[in-house]
Order: C-alpha cells, then structure tokens, then sequence
C-alpha cells in the first residue's frame, strides 16, 4: 500500500507539526494504555486479567516510542516521561474516544475493537511512511495491533452471539461509543499535511477500510451497525471530556508531589 | 582471503560470545543471540563497536534488563568502547528465533513458534492445534492469547491434562 506521491515534501514539514501530529499517536496509545490498567485485578476472569494487561503493556510500549520520538522532534530537551507526566489536560492530543470509561467489560471491549481496528488500518499504511522513524514503529507496532484486535474481535463476537443479556449490553456500549469515533476520522489541517506529504495515509481512506472490517465483525456478532451521528469532539486539539484529567491525576501524581523521582 | 584486521575480527568475536552468555531474563533457558535479538556487531569508523538489539514486543518490560545485561557483558568482556543501538527496523520476528533456540524452548517446555503472522488473514483463523511439549499430543486447546509474558500464549493439553506455553508467531 503506497501513500501515493507527495504534495509537499516531508522534509519540509515544520517540527512543531510534525511533534503535534506524533503526540495524537502516541497519546491515544497512552491513555488507552492507561484505561486498560484498570482492568488488573478486576477482570472477569484470570485469562482476562492478562490478556488485558498485555495489550494495555503493548499500547504503553508504543506510547514510549512515540512520545521519545515527539520529544526528539521538538527539540526543547522534553523525553518521553517529561511528556507523559508534566504534560496537562489541553497538551494531550489523543481522539477522546480513548478516554471514556471503561464501563462493564463489554464497553471496553467495544471501545477496544474501535480502536485496534483504527490503529491497524492507520499503522498497515503507515509502514510505507516517508518518515522513516514512524514507518519503523509502525511496522514494530502493527504486528502486535493483530493480535490485540484477534481478542477484542474474539470477545465481541462472543458476547454479541451470547445470551440475550450479553448482546444487549454490547449493543448499547457500541451505540454509546460510536459517535466518538466520528473523530477518529474527521480531517483537519495537520491531517491533512501529514497525508500531503507522505508521512501519514488519508484518513479518509483508513475510514473505509476501517467501516469495512467493522461491518464484518459486527455481522458475524449479530450486533447493528450504529448511524453515524454529528459531532463535536476536539481531544486531537487539546479538547477533552471530564475524564481525561481524573486519568491524568492519577498517571501525574508521584511525579506532580515528588518532582524528578527515579525508580 | 580475510583481509579484516585480525584484532578487530576477535574483537567482534568476544562480543558475540559475551552476547551468547547473556539469558533472557523470563526465559533463562535461551540466550538472547537464539532469540534472534542482536540484529548486528559491527566495528564503525571510529572504532566503536556498535551492537544492534531489537525488542520483542514493544512493551515487554525484560526489554529494559536486557539492554543493561548487554551493556554488563560487554563491559565485562572488556571489548573497548562500544554503544548499542536499538533496532527498530526490520522488525523483530519469532521467524528469528534459531534451531537451537527451538530445541531449547521446546525441552524447556515452551512449544516454539509454529509459522509466521503475515496476514489479517492468517491471524484470524482459527488455531491449528499446538502439540503438547510433554505427551506430543495434538488434542490441546487454547486458554488464552495472551500469557505469563507478551511473547507467549496460554495452552492446554486435553491429553495428559497439563498446562503449557506456546511462543507466538509474530
């Protein structure tokens, strides 16, 4: 899959650009990473417990290589932890579809099938990247995305083709969830340069593929596909939902009272 | 004929078998050279010996312990100035794992990985059965993708009734 020739040359992209664009990467990574967290000691059942630990260890990993990266590209001396813990609220730049709750565990598994379909689409065409860099972690990243989506898939079919109260259930969260994924998707200008200049794929062409892989995942769980509703979420700007900020407090808090701590 | 530097050659030489006596921290029965991890040692211009190392999984917290038992060991084998590089592409696959590493995790226990993960495809279908490590029993069942470690799944056997690992395809 090529990103097709550039419009503007990538070496021409200015730094604080690109540093955006790579902070929306990674901080979906990283609050989802955080999300997920929440599940240990709390899944239903021990199998759980480490499958979502593993994909939540994953999406921190990936998170460490974006958030180095970004920190690299600005230039002003920021690592990944400085971004990750003395960042605040309007500074983090994930899609708030990351940050809702996790609700029952059907809820974060269909937030889960959302986004691991996203990041799979995004990442596949993401390895053809003229920044070599993200091509890489794309290419790293990918190949553990398929297995996230392989559990998440796997669960939602089994709770969508379960017991009447299963299916219901999952079919509330994903009517509860679909709207935020309207963001996921919605082009603006540093979207649009980083897919004018070869670095990232159009996200118009990740939406299609993405309606598709859903729709057949949603098909064989016996769930219906929501209709797409308007909206007006702004996380990839800085706009978040209340929750962001209780998952921030918790994540800052050692580095917030003990500045500079060290393992 | 070889027209490397003789010192240089056992230079690089040392290092690989220092590399060879460093374990894998969560499965000390491979080291990390038959787990495919070190991608390169090579000696650059000015002379450093520079070492590649590639993560298994990104997150996979033995990444960390094994970056400082590389630069340990090679400190240890007292090879000079060196650095390691990480190397995030190509990236690492179970297809890297060697024959010795195969043998070594199978008797550990641990059945290695079967083929590799190219496709969506591929990964979506289902499971062909794992044989058992213990009893070679192909009725086994998988109790999660997901194990002990990012790198292995958790398997059963319906056979002889025990548990086991299998190292994933990635």
């Amino acid at each position: 899959m090529s990103l097709g020739s550039p419009a503007v040359d990538a070496r021409t992209v200015d730094a604080q650009s690109l540093f955006r664009y790579v902070l929306r990467l990674g901080d979906l990574s990283l609050v989802l990473g955080q999300r997920l967290g929440e599940w240990v000691g709390h899944s239903p059942a021990l199998e759980e417990d480490l499958g979502v630990a593993n994909i939540a260890l994953d999406l921190i990993g990936q998170a460490r290589l974006l958030l180095t990266y970004a920190g690299e590209v600005e230039g002003r001396g920021r690592d990944e932890d400085k971004l990750a813990y003395l960042r605040e609220q309007g500074a983090y730049f994930n899609a708030i579809l990351a940050e809702q709750p996790n609700g029952d565990f059907g809820q974060t598994i269909v937030r889960q099938v959302l986004i691991d379909a996203f990041q799979l689409e995004l990442y596949e065409r993401m390895t053809n990247s003229l920044d070599e860099r993200l091509a890489a972690i794309a290419a790293k990243s990918v190949k553990e995305i398929r297995y996230h989506l392989r559990y998440s898939s796997g669960w939602l079919v089994r709770l969508g083709d379960g017991t009447e109260e299963s299916h219901a259930r999952v079919q509330s969260a994903l009517e509860l969830l679909w709207p935020y994924t309207v963001e996921l998707f919605a082009e603006d200008e540093l979207d649009r340069l980083m897919a004018d200049s070869g670095i990232a794929p159009r996200l118009s062409e990740v939406h299609d593929a993405w309606v598709q892989r859903i729709e057949a995942i949603l098909t064989e769980a016996t769930l219906q596909l929501p209709k797409d509703r308007p909206h007006a979420w702004h996380g990839k700007r800085g706009q978040h939902s209340e929750h962001l900020g209780y998952i921030l407090a918790e994540m800052q808090y050692l580095q917030r009272i003990h500045p500079g701590a060290r393992w | 004929m070889s027209t490397v530097l003789p010192e240089v050659d056992e230079r690089v030489t040392r290092a690989w078998n220092a590399l060879r006596a460093v374990e894998d921290p969560e499965i000390p029965a491979v080291n990390i050279v038959e787990l495919g991890l070190i991608r390169f040692v090579k000696t650059q211009a000015d002379g450093i010996l520079e070492v590649g190392l590639s993560p298994t999984y990104v997150g996979c917290p033995a990444t960390e312990v094994i970056r400082a038992s590389v630069m340990n060991a090679l400190k240890a084998a007292g090879i000079g100035g060196f650095e390691v590089t990480q190397v995030l592409s190509p990236a690492w696959t179970s297809d890297w794992i060697t024959a010795e590493g195969r043998r070594k995790l199978h008797a550990y226990g641990i059945v290695p990985p079967e083929r590799t993960v190219t496709s969506m495809r591929d990964v979506l279908r289902a499971d062909r059965p794992v044989a058992c490590p213990r009893c070679n029993s192909v009725d086994t069942e998988t109790v999660s993708q997901f194990g002990s470690t990012p790198c292995k799944a958790l398997h059963r056997c319906r056979a002889c009734l025990e548990p086991f690992e299998y190292f994933k395809c990635i």
